[in-house]
């Protein structure tokens, strides 16, 4: 159901819900970027909505307010484990139309990929997702070519429209703060095409190992992992134990998000790795996006966001590989 | 919910010292477990490391831990009666019934014996289950050989190749590697045979296609992967080989679809 409201009516709304939920949105931090008097969006707890950034896309994607780069998994001493408490209070994440596309392989992997995953369950499930329109193509994006341009799942949709306000609501439970507001029709802002395209290759042949693209791109790859940290469908974590220094009895475990483009994703112990050079984790990433993900679970894994083109230091363009690759097979296969 | 990343502490029974580098644990645990699985062994301040089951007795599981890494140097210092912390089993190990009145071949290289010592002390205790079971052992040396005195036991009943890749002159055991041996099986009935080849990648490679050379289709071979399942839960992603998780879905894959599986 959508709605019209005044900026003032919805502020109010606004401050009663972060009295309940923990909300999180893209928020452009001055200078904060890697390099000097550069900025950077990223996701923040924001109490108003002035905070948000409604414009641009952000840098880094809101997964880390659904499982944080570190975290701990458990407290122990020589001979107990203690687990830390869920949060209290839910949480509210603002997204656009790809992000909520993002939500669902994140739950693929942490739900339904075999176990559940306890630390993952028990903030998604009192995790509400607010829609945030798209003013236009976003730069790098192409959320179109994958089909993530536009959704249906979200519990509201907010936009702001200099002293007005508009939201459609899905979930029930907000309805009783809108309804004495004016209904109105509010279709979410949706980008339909996209300056960048992407063709996703299909019936990759088993000789895709031995092309000599994964060569080429992972020649000029630094293997700084920003690709995978930045992508919010990228799930890997590694497990790590920390002891306290004034006290080495006690310590604790945690999962820190991991890289399969850095040295040590696939050591094992005695020293062999499984992917020792760069251009073979270059065709695991990118494979995993456009193939083997689908194979498991029926649909593609990547969203079409642009992270990781925008963050790579290397200007290695994910898009290009597969737009390549594309060329290279589904031409063959037309013949 | 089940939290699974919370591991139970598990009492160490017993220590078998195979060579300098390996010796068997065997620990307390009460519950399901099949030859093939793994558990995530821990030490709080060094991490974990999974380790696949090498015996399974009433309440006890054993664990055959090559002193290689962080996490097992660690386990070596800590002795009887001590505890280690445990989480598992996970994976879905060695289903017996594929290997029950058939004539099996099992060929293991150096700790790749582990994972299978389940299978073989079944077939070495109920010699009728199969129609013929033979077990083929590679070590690199005299010093190396793992699971001596079960070598003793398992010659009793079934056919058993201990050998080793080197010996010093006056060794009087086979010498030579696993590979040697497979040309000389025989079998009733081809079709009959089932093989189980676990070991270092170059040498399950090379074994598989000497077993091929044999006329045996690819759906009677099965072999057992060993990555870094750092989760064992199917969530990390550092076990993932194309679409399969390591951990989910394996470590024991019939042939059929380990060939098909790449890194």
């Amino acid at each position: 159901m959508g709605y019209e409201l005044s900026r003032s009516q919805m502020d109010e709304i606004f401050s009663k819900l972060s009295s309940h939920y923990d909300v999180y949105a893209p928020v452009l931090k001055k200078g904060e970027g890697t390099f000097s008097d550069i900025d950077v969006i990223r996701y923040d707890r924001v109490h108003s909505l002035d905070e948000i950034e409604w414009e641009k896309r952000s840098d880094y994607s809101f997964k880390e307010v659904l499982f944080p780069v570190n975290e701990t998994l458990f407290y122990f001493t020589e001979d107990e484990t203690t687990v830390p408490k869920a949060p209290e209070k839910g949480r509210i994440i603002f997204l656009r139309s790809c992000d909520i596309h993002a939500v669902k392989r994140l739950d693929q992997i942490y739900l339904k990929n075999g176990f559940e995953d306890f630390y993952y369950a028990r903030i998604r499930e009192k995790t509400l997702f607010f829609l945030m329109g798209c003013p236009g193509d976003c730069d790098g994006g192409f959320c179109a070519s994958m089909g993530t341009n536009t959704t249906n799942d979200y519990d509201m949709y907010i936009k702001l429209a200099g002293d007005k306000v508009y939201t459609d609501i899905k979930n029930p439970q907000f309805t009783q703060c809108f309804d004495k507001f004016n209904k109105a029709d509010v279709a979410p802002d949706f980008v339909s095409e996209n300056k960048e395209k992407v063709t996703l290759p299909t019936n990759l042949p088993k000789d895709v190992i031995d092309n000599p693209i994964w060569k080429d791109y992972g020649s000029r790859c630094i293997t700084c992992g920003r690709c995978n940290f930045a992508c919010p469908t990228c799930t890997c974590f590694s497990m790590q134990d920390i002891f306290y220094k004034d006290n080495e009895n006690a310590g604790e475990r945690r999962r820190v998000w991991a890289s399969c483009q850095v040295d040590g994703y696939t050591d094992i112990a005695g020293g062999h790795n499984f992917r020792d050079d760069k251009g073979s984790r270059m065709r695991f990433k990118v494979m995993h996006k456009i193939y083997d993900f689908e194979k498991r679970f029926g649909y593609s894994m990547c969203v079409g966001c642009g992270r990781c083109d925008t963050i790579c230091p290397e200007y290695i363009s994910y898009k290009n590989i597969v737009n390549r690759l594309a060329d290279e097979y589904n031409k063959k296969e037309g013949k | 919910m089940k939290n699974e990343y919370l591991p139970f502490l598990s009492e160490i029974k017993e220590v078998i010292k195979h060579t300098d580098l390996e010796y068997t644990f065997r620990m307390t645990y009460a519950g399901d477990v099949k030859p093939g699985q793994f558990f995530e062994i821990s030490i709080p301040k060094f991490g974990e490391a999974p380790i696949s089951v090498s015996g399974i007795a009433d309440g006890l599981v054993d664990f055959t831990i090559r002193r290689v890494g962080k996490v097992t140097d660690e386990v070596f210092e800590n002795y009887v009666g001590d505890k280690l912390f445990i989480r598992g089993p996970y994976g879905n190990g060695f289903d017996i019934d594929n290997y029950r009145n058939k004539e099996l071949v099992i060929i293991g290289g150096g700790t790749g014996v582990s994972p299978m010592r389940g299978v073989i002390d079944h077939f070495a205790k109920h010699p009728d289950e199969a129609i013929s079971t033979t077990l083929i052992a590679g070590f690199k040396s005299p010093e190396d050989v793992l699971f001596k005195a079960d070598f003793e036991e398992w010659k009793k009943t079934i056919n058993v190749i201990k050998t080793v890749d080197n010996a010093p002159e006056g060794y009087d055991g086979p010498v030579g590697m696993v590979t040697k041996y497979i040309p000389d099986l025989k079998f009733k009935n081809p079709a009959d045979a089932v093989f189980i080849c676990v070991g270092p990648p170059v040498m399950i490679k090379f074994t598989i296609m000497e077993i091929q050379k044999l006329g045996i289709r690819d759906e009677q071979i099965w072999t057992s992967y060993e990555r870094k399942m750092c989760c064992g839960l199917g969530k990390c992603g550092h076990c993932k080989m194309d679409d399969k998780y390591v951990c989910l879905d394996g470590p024991v894959f019939n042939y059929t679809e380990a060939k098909e599986i790449f890194d």
